[in-house]
């Protein structure tokens, strides 16, 4: 049994990996344990020979798999990449229904949707503005599932180009400066406290945009899932908004209906009239 | 008024439209630019509220004063709700200071009809045009439009615009006449056939390399379900025209919502929310599964099945058709098994190049075994002729009569 340190990240797992598949060492001889751990793992040096031919779309998906928490991620792709490379399974990755790969996409599809909701649950606060530009500065705390954040960053860069911001996780910390993207290590706690001024308009918001008659609070729950309503400045509505709708309803319901009040003088109205007796001929 | 006075009033004014989506938009940032700002892909829903919609866009009126009287809507003239209206510099910075925290994917701007349509449509575009000229906003805009108002109006307004819709609300002038008097189906289809042009052309420039082009993408439209006697299969032949014709994006189907100012023309009740479910899953049949409407309803059953979703009960009349193969059934014949959607499909044609796929292949896929069994045959399973042709096949898909009620999700599978 061979004990290996796959590192933090895609990158360092693809040199131990490769000097693995150089060895022919197979995958049920490998051991991924972090370097410290219960066995001394060795750290691999980069293999010194030509690349391993490996399919594009293995590369992409263990990308994507490196960045989820499950400890045992670094066999399975190794096994895959095994499987590919050494076994002659050179079509296991459109093979979705195998084991291994149904497991790989189930990780793919965990990380994938966690970067979505980085994408949409981030929100951020105004900390303060440069008075010599104008520029302003936002901080924001988010805690993801998975390493997500330097996948999910870019997205930020290109869409706030042109205000510096933070984003502040338990996994790794990604800030802009204008220029520069540069990620940080992770941070226990929400070093941003304050709520936003636009905190409060954000709240009428959502409490207004809701309506009682449609609850469907199942369908509002698979998409937004319980552990992200701490950071949502909005959630902590949902319970009352809930609460009171039954009542809403009623009371909608049982409204006398309005009486339908007179067609005002307006040149535009009786225009509008006009054309449609038109139209119907 | 206090802005959070008006912004209450004016997102619950906005909030029957059911439209929301900021997917679809040509791809843009803010790198190269001076405001903020990203659009292309599939669009955010930054929150959802109870009641399970998305809120992606900051969907407001720009006033909720109107002299319309549309029987369904809580803003028609004859409501005595509350009325406000925005400056066009207090939507623009709510817009930015909200997309600037992340909240939105951008705005959806609508209006009551003040004075006439040119006057309201002016008002609209401003705002549109100060967003995108004053602040270089390259966020996602989806403008509401008056079919009356004059074209060069709404070419202006699909300019600023990603998307721009206009709601053609029910399916008959008739029922126009009586819940919506100032509204025409003649105009209102003018109006979408003179944007389905404009649309075509900026598309055709865009092709002929001229990236620079800034017009919307596309047109929407949205249907009230329940207010009047209209059948499904109205809704469905429409809606087929509507995609065909005028190159519709999405028709939205908003059941009939209760409001707090009920009019005496039209009596409220409980939103028939399943049948907007069915309704959406019929449409997607129609778009992305190759059924047409008149597979879907019949004149003699013009209405979807309430309990059974579409495909299952086109599926359960056209036994005949099953079971079929999963390793040789062609594309077009597995997208019609109940059960697999169009991405399990997409997996399946790939998987039976290299193997023989058994039901543990189906289970791996996420594929629900049970609703599948009786139509598919794999390499280790044939439903046996009697699970077909038993009547209770039809019983052993009903739902349980509590589920009902909490049918939610809009995909299709
Ligand atoms: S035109 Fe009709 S639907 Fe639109 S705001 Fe006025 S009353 Fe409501």
């Amino acid at each position: 049994m061979k004990c290996v340190d796959p590192g933090e990240n895609f990158a360092s797992w693809r040199d131990a990996a490769r000097c693995l598949l150089e060895e022919n060492v197979p995958p049920r001889e490998v051991l991924w344990e972090k370097a410290g751990g219960l066995f001394s793992a060795a750290r691999v040096e980069p293999p010194s020979s030509p690349r391993l031919k490996v399919p594009a779309a293995f590369v992409g998906l263990a990308e994507s798999v490196s960045c989820h928490r499950e400890p045992s991620r670094w066999a399975l792709l190794y096994q895959i990449l095994w499987r590919v490379v050494r076994g002659g399974e050179r079509h296991l990755l459109s093979i979705a229904s195998d084991p291994d790969m149904a497991k790989a996409r189930t990780l793919e599809k965990n990380v994938h949707r966690e970067i979505h909701k980085m994408h949409a649950f981030v929100r951020f606060k105004l900390i303060d503005t440069d008075a010599a530009n104008g520029r302003e500065r936002y901080a924001a705390w988010f805690e993801p599932e998975h390493f997500i954040v330097e996948a999910g960053a870019p997205f930020f860069k290109k869409r706030f180009a042109n205000m510096d911001w933070s984003i502040f996780t338990p996994k790794g910390c990604v800030h802009w400066n204008g220029t520069l993207l540069t990620l940080t290590p992770g941070i226990p706690s929400n070093p941003v406290e304050n709520p936003d001024a636009l905190e409060a308009a954000w709240r009428v918001y959502y409490r207004s945009i809701f309506n009682p008659a449609r609850l469907k609070v199942k369908m509002m729950q698979t998409e937004m899932p319980k552990r992200y309503w701490k950071n949502l400045p909005e959630a902590d509505l949902i319970e009352e908004l809930i609460g009171n709708s039954k009542h809403r309803v009623t009371n909608m319901l049982a409204e006398e209906p309005r009486p339908v009040k007179p067609r005002p003088k307006n040149a535009y109205l009786d225009k509008l009239r006009e054309l449609t007796a038109e139209e119907s001929l | 008024m206090e802005l959070d006075s008006k912004l209450a009033i004016l997102a619950d004014a906005a909030k029957y439209d059911a439209s929301c989506a900021s997917s679809g938009a040509m791809r843009g940032n803010s790198l190269d630019g001076k405001g903020v700002g990203s659009t292309g892909g599939a669009g955010i829903c930054h929150s959802y509220t109870p009641d399970g919609r998305c809120i992606s866009l900051l969907k407001v009126l720009l006033t909720n004063l109107c002299i319309y009287d549309c029987h369904y809507c809580i803003n028609r003239r004859s409501s005595n709700v509350r009325r406000a209206a925005f400056t066009a510099e207090e939507v623009v910075k709510l817009t930015l200071d909200f997309y600037k925290r992340n909240y939105i994917e951008g705005l959806f701007l609508s209006s009551g009809i003040i004075r006439n349509a040119d006057y309201t449509m002016e008002q609209v575009i401003a705002v549109a045009r100060t967003l995108r000229e004053i602040h270089d906003f390259r966020g996602y805009i989806h403008l509401k439009t008056i079919p009356e108002a004059s074209p060069e109006l709404i070419e202006t307004a699909a300019r600023y615009a990603d998307r721009i819709s206009i709601n053609l609300e029910l399916p008959t002038q008739k029922s126009l006449d009586v819940l919506a008097p100032e509204k025409s189906i003649v105009r209102t289809r003018h109006a979408m056939g003179r944007i389905r042009n404009k649309l075509d052309e900026a598309h055709e420039r865009r092709k002929g390399g001229d990236k620079k082009v800034r017009h919307a993408t596309g047109q929407s439209t949205q249907v009230i379900v329940g207010a009047d006697s209209s059948t499904d299969a109205d809704f469905l032949a429409q809606s087929d025209d509507l995609y065909g014709n005028y190159k519709m994006r999405r028709v939205y189907y908003s059941a009939f919502s209760p409001i707090p100012e009920p009019s005496s023309i039209l009596p409220i009740k409980a939103p028939p929310l399943i049948r907007e479910h069915r309704l959406y899953q019929a449409d997607w049949l129609m778009r992305f599964y190759g059924f047409k409407t008149t597979e879907i309803l019949s004149p003699e059953t013009p209405n979807l099945d309430l309990e059974l979703d579409p495909k299952l009960a086109w599926a359960l009349r056209n036994r005949q058709d099953f079971p079929v193969d999963i390793q040789t059934a062609s594309r077009e014949i597995l997208l019609r098994v109940p059960g697999l959607g169009v991405r399990n499909v997409e997996r399946i044609l790939n998987i039976r190049r290299f193997t023989r796929i058994r039901l543990a292949d189906l289970m791996r896929l996420r594929v629900s075994l049970p609703k599948v069994q009786p139509f598919l045959k794999t390499a280790d399973h044939n439903p046996s002729a009697y699970l077909l042709d038993a009547d209770s096949l039809r019983a052993r898909f009903l739902p349980k009569p509590q589920q009902l009620e909490l049918f939610a999700a809009d995909e299709m599978r």
